[in-house]
């Protein structure tokens, strides 16, 4: 299987990494490659870190070669895997079994032997509910507020972040000068830790912070930001955009680069407008590249919780506390800690995860395909 | 070669002539102020006087202590002593000091306190020593009412005693905010014993929906909603988290901020001369109860170390009554430690302000309710805490009613203590 | 004049300036102030004394109250200007101050006392760095030591990571085998699940497996990420095939074919992973909170957020501390930024 449709082989200039884009057509997969050994010895960064490493890969080449005799070829996928397979098991796979066991038991005990089994109970207790819209008559409320809150959270965060990061793409891929610059700059948040941005944030948008003194001095007079629900959940939204643009603008601009000129060149001289050659050629060439954005956005935006829980710690009320932060707060900072419920409530986040990614790719099959 | 030898010989005598020595003891430390390099500094005496010990002090933050250790204990990886304030949570894994210590001098000398380090287990086990004691209480900024030409209320002034003279210094002095009270289910348990609330009964019941409790979270939201309480402190946030508002208070935006007596230093070190404050203790309830809650850090040890003796050892030192009076000075708060407190504490570096601040409070202890001690011991007052600061809170931006926030606080309890068991 | 203004305002195609580039660069210019002003302002902030961080309205330089020293008086004295009354104009010491009146002292004539209301004063004060929220910092606990660890940490964890998600990421690519789908649902499966979710299982792995207070208890499982996988494996896809098939004529062994073809030639797509990973190690918290409670193991996250107590927090020294763990990272950032560049350009990402 391959990530649908991405990266674009076809127009990828290869095996080259050269900073011009016009060049690019006609080098499809089928390009003759530069000998190995070349390739390799390019820069002379490389040619260190080559001769660095050289010696222990010679030393593991004994073993592996003896494995290949053994094995043949196409099992010997399953030595290279080995590593990886080995953490993932052990870190991300079994911590996922141990919260499936989890989400069966009840109780505050750590050790799972101590907890009793309580079948679907867990689950139960969160879905248990007389009206889901309104989460006032729910056993979890919290539970139901925080579902809410992170749908729309979502909906706003991914479609102003994908829009703002296609807009600052289409911009650095015009001709600007200073281009490295001021990708760095966008990128630049990306570097914080999510904790330092949220300690920003909250210094500038406080009652006593940098923006209402600002406002104050313009004579507009300052706002209580944090304290009011709307505000408060907006700045988050800005937060988290602020904070992650960076990164989907990086990608974007290297789809946006993987479009041949050409093809616009063909466009100016039928005359077409900008607007026009924008959603004609560059839209539905970046589809791909969209696509890995959308999902990825979608799935770290559902996950969204350090930056916004140093922010307004999900306040005011509960007007920004989101699905993982009430994992968070349930089954480890609360009191009593209820891992069966919270172990519970994150197999729900990642079915309705899968599902929506599912969702997307079945969507737009048509890129998937290409 | 020779020095190689030597140093295998002694270390061999060493461990000869003292087995049990030569040990490594991890204190689990966080800070408020400079506690831990307090301790850090003490227990090099400690050491000098018990050569082959080494307790080494890690300074950690303080979710560590809140969130991690427990889990920590139950994996069976914490460690050997720690500084905590889940007194009574925590117990079962606290070590016993009992067999190790002279029992009549630590009953002499922490008395009540040490049943807060028993939890729901009671019994009469010595299980830790309380470092630092605090209490809740008003500051007041003395120069906003000396401005606006309004009498202080007295001694026996109740709450709404308090919110009208607040309003009416804020309203003459444009001051922003007359009141407010530390985003936490902690303080607010305070006035809320002071309007009758019983919190933890005498058999040990707990309850958050109660008339008296009700009629505190009652006017509590009125106030917030009218104006007389600074809204930004409880709105601002969710879930337990902990928010105060000494920031509005250093500048002079507050006229009233009920808080306690941690925060003096701070206040003596960054007001400055900016106004005068001063410290008024807790203010009374409609039924004469003018009760504040008290609270604090502790010393414990627990029982899966190697070393309980050397543990114990440990503990008994800073107990001591000399060592728990200069720590208690140089990091200026109120002693536990009835002997210390009895003598008196010259607080180290403090100003005439702070002094003066720090004995309303300690005068103020003899105020405190029955029943605001059992809360401070009880076993589940976390989670009681936690409900408290969220289902206030959402009744205060409109999320719930206050008829709804308080059904909600019975049966988040109910279901909290379900899952405890 | 006008010569460099045409230089300035022409573009690369030497034509003149359209609106839609006096947009673009207006809307990069405002992308600079938001992106990096926040930045700036906690860089000037960490430079500012506790008083000086809960004042409001903030300033944005840091400023501290100037003070005199004067016979007859052990402590510097406070001065302010005084702006109305009788003194108006002069600049007085002051004594101490009793409710609204101020006593205060001229400098110049030390011997007389002058009552001053305290509404016609204001303070006086001077652009002052608190560099010692810095130097504290040093004194207090083991920088250096916390230093290597994070470095230690960091750079171990990204190793790792690189090695193991680059052969599996290579096995993915380049072999047809059984259970690759599987495989590959699998890793996407584990970009579902954050780690904050699962802190408990792993902590107890973690435990079980003796690396609880353990550097390798942070960066071994630090390693196991997917999104490297992931990326690499989308890199690799797109070098030919017919490159392996011809270094296998020549007998190249699999291994060989792998860290002498391979990897040289996925240099872009694990620079971008280096930053990332460089970048998720030195910053986690979470993690290392709980796997590490011992001071000899202490990263310098853990030690910037011991500022921060039960009731109050030290700001001074927790945003000094903040800047100081922003700097390598910013400088790797820098070194490391042409390199991100033309490996996700040439990855596309992901």
């Amino acid at each position: 299987m391959r990530w649908p449709g991405w990266p674009p082989t076809s127009r990828r200039r290869w095996p080259t990494r050269s900073k011009g884009v016009a060049e690019t057509k006609g080098q499809g997969a089928t390009a003759p490659a530069p000998p190995p050994e070349m390739t390799a010895l390019r820069g002379a960064g490389d040619g260190f870190a080559l001769r660095l490493i050289s010696p222990v890969m010679r030393l593991v080449e004994i073993p592996m070669i003896a494995l290949q005799r053994l094995l043949g070829i196409n099992r010997l996928a399953w030595v290279f895997l080995a590593p990886n397979l080995l953490l993932f098991g052990l870190f991300a796979f079994l911590p996922v079994i141990l919260n499936v066991a989890y989400a069966t038991t009840g109780g505050a005990n750590v050790m799972l032997a101590d907890r009793p089994q309580i079948g679907m109970g867990n689950f139960e207790r969160l879905l248990d509910c007389a009206n889901h819209l309104d989460p006032n008559t729910c056993r979890e409320d919290k539970f139901w507020r925080a579902v809410w809150n992170t749908l729309w959270f979502v909906t706003l965060q991914v479609g102003i972040m994908v829009g703002f990061s296609l807009l600052t793409a289409i911009v650095l891929n015009g001709k600007i000068r200073a281009r490295g610059f001021f990708r760095s700059v966008f990128f630049f948040p990306v570097l914080l830790s999510p904790v330092v941005v949220a300690l920003i944030w909250k210094w500038m948008l406080q009652r006593n912070g940098v923006l209402n003194a600002f406002l104050d001095w313009a004579g507009i007079g300052g706002y209580n930001w944090l304290v009011d629900a709307q505000w408060a959940f907006a700045w988050s939204v800005f937060l988290s955009v602020w904070a992650h643009m960076g990164f989907y603008t990086l990608i974007l601009l290297a789809g946006l680069q993987a479009i041949p000129r050409d093809v616009y060149e063909a466009a100016t001289m039928d005359r077409a407008s900008p607007w026009r050659a924008f959603r004609r050629i560059t839209l539905p060439l970046l589809a791909p590249t969209m696509l890995v954005v959308l999902v990825l956005a979608l799935i770290k935006g559902v996950q969204t919780f350090d930056e916004v829980y140093a922010f307004t710690g999900g306040g005011p009320g509960t007007a920004t506390t989101f699905i993982i932060q009430y994992i968070y707060e349930e089954g480890f900072a609360g009191s009593p800690r209820l891992f069966g419920l919270s172990a519970a409530a994150s197999l729900l986040v990642a079915f309705v995860l899968v599902v929506l990614t599912l969702v997307q790719l079945w969507v737009n099959r048509k890129s998937v395909d290409g | 070669m020779t020095h190689l030898k030597l140093l295998g010989t002694t270390a061999l005598a060493l461990g000869l002539a003292a087995p049990a020595m030569a040990q490594e003891i991890r204190f689990m430390c966080y800070s408020d102020g400079n506690e831990c390099e307090v301790y850090d500094d003490v227990l090099t005496r400690f050491e000098a006087a018990n050569p082959g010990v080494d307790v080494i002090v890690d300074v950690v933050p303080y979710q560590a202590i809140l969130e991690n250790l427990p889990i920590q204990l139950a994996a069976g990886s914490g460690p050997d002593i720690a500084k905590v304030t889940d007194l009574g949570g925590l117990s079962q894994y606290y070590l016993d000091l009992a067999p190790y210590i002279d029992r009549a001098y630590w009953e002499a000398s922490f008395g009540d306190t040490l049943g807060w380090y028993r939890g729901a287990a009671g019994g009469d086990a010595i299980n830790g020593m309380h470092s630092q004691l605090t209490i809740t209480g008003a500051f007041v900024n003395a120069t906003l009412f000396e401005q606006a030409g309004v009498e202080m209320p007295g001694a026996d002034a109740t709450w709404d005693d308090w919110a009208e003279a607040a309003r009416s210094v804020a309203a003459a002095t444009e001051t922003p905010f007359p009141m407010a009270i530390d985003r936490t289910g902690h303080r607010f348990a305070g006035p809320a014993i002071s309007y009758g609330a019983a919190i933890v009964a005498e058999d040990g019941t707990p309850t958050l929906s109660d008339e008296g409790f009700a009629a505190f979270t009652a006017q509590f939201v009125e106030w917030n909603n009218d104006g007389t309480m600074a809204r930004d402190v409880w709105a601002g946030q969710g879930g337990a988290t902990y928010q105060d508002a000494a920031q509005e208070f250093i500048n002079g935006e507050l006229v009233f901020y009920y808080s306690g007596s941690w925060q003096v230093g701070r206040m003596d070190s960054t007001v400055g001369d900016l106004f005068d404050w001063q410290v008024v203790g807790s203010p009374c309830g409609p039924a004469g109860v003018c009760s504040g809650m008290p609270g604090g850090a502790g010393i414990v040890g627990f029982s899966a170390t190697q070393h309980p003796e050397v543990v114990a050892a440990v503990i008994d030192f800073l107990a001591q009554e000399d060592i728990y009076a200069e720590v208690t000075a140089r990091t200026r708060n109120l002693p536990a430690h009835l002997g210390v407190a009895q003598a008196g504490v010259e607080f180290e570096g403090a100003s005439p302000a702070a002094a003066a601040a720090l004995s309303a409070f300690a005068a103020d202890l003899a105020d405190v309710a029955p029943s605001a001690f059992r809360y401070q011991g009880y076993a589940n007052n976390r989670a009681m805490f936690g409900i408290t600061a969220e289902r206030v809170s959402q009744a205060i931006v409109g999320e719930l009613s206050v008829e709804d926030a308080v059904a909600r606080m019975a049966a988040d309890l109910e279901a909290a203590l379900a899952d405890a068991q | 004049m006008g010569r460099t203004w045409e230089f300035l305002t022409a573009t690369r195609g030497g034509a003149r300036l359209h609106w839609t580039d006096w947009a673009s660069y207006g809307y990069l210019f405002l992308g600079v102030f938001l992106m990096f002003f926040p930045v700036v302002w906690l860089v000037l902030s960490s430079f500012k004394t506790e008083a000086d961080l809960q004042r409001y309205p903030p300033t944005f330089l840091p400023y501290q109250q100037q003070t005199i020293t004067l016979d007859g008086h052990a402590d510097p004295l406070p001065l302010f200007r005084i702006t109305g009354g009788e003194h108006e104009g002069m600049i007085l010491a002051q004594l101490r101050r009793v409710g609204l009146q101020a006593q205060m002292i001229d400098p110049a004539n030390p011997e007389e006392r002058l009552q001053v209301s305290i509404r016609d004063y204001e303070r006086l004060e001077r652009f002052s760095l608190a560099t010692e929220n810095y130097s504290d910092l040093f004194g207090r606990f083991n920088f250096l030591l916390y230093f290597w660890n994070s470095t230690f940490i960091t750079v171990m964890a990204t190793l790792i990571m690189l090695l193991t998600n680059s052969m599996a990421a290579f096995a993915l690519s380049k072999y047809r085998f059984r259970g690759r789908t599987v495989v590959l649902l699998l890793v996407i499966g584990t970009l579902m699940i954050p780690q904050t979710v699962v802190l408990v299982p792993l902590f107890l792995i973690v435990s079980e497996l003796g690396m609880f207070n353990s550097l390798w208890g942070v960066i071994i499982p630090g390693a196991a990420t997917p999104t490297g996988v992931f990326l690499l494996r989308q890199y690799m896809l797109t070098i030919p095939d017919e490159i392996l098939d011809a270094a296998r004529m020549d007998k190249a062994s699999e291994w060989k074919i792998y860290w002498r073809i391979i990897l040289p030639l996925s240099a872009p797509a694990i620079a971008v992973l280096a930053i990332l990973a460089i970048m998720w190690r030195w910053n986690d918290f979470l993690w290392p909170l709980i796997v590490l409670t011992q001071s000899e193991n202490f990263t310098l996250q853990l030690a910037l957020n011991s500022f921060q107590g039960e009731l109050q927090t030290q700001w001074s020294s927790l945003l000094a501390m903040t800047v100081l763990t922003l700097l390598p990272i910013a400088m790797v950032f820098m070194f490391l930024q042409k390199y991100i560049a033309t490996g996700i350009a040439s990855t596309g990402g992901k």
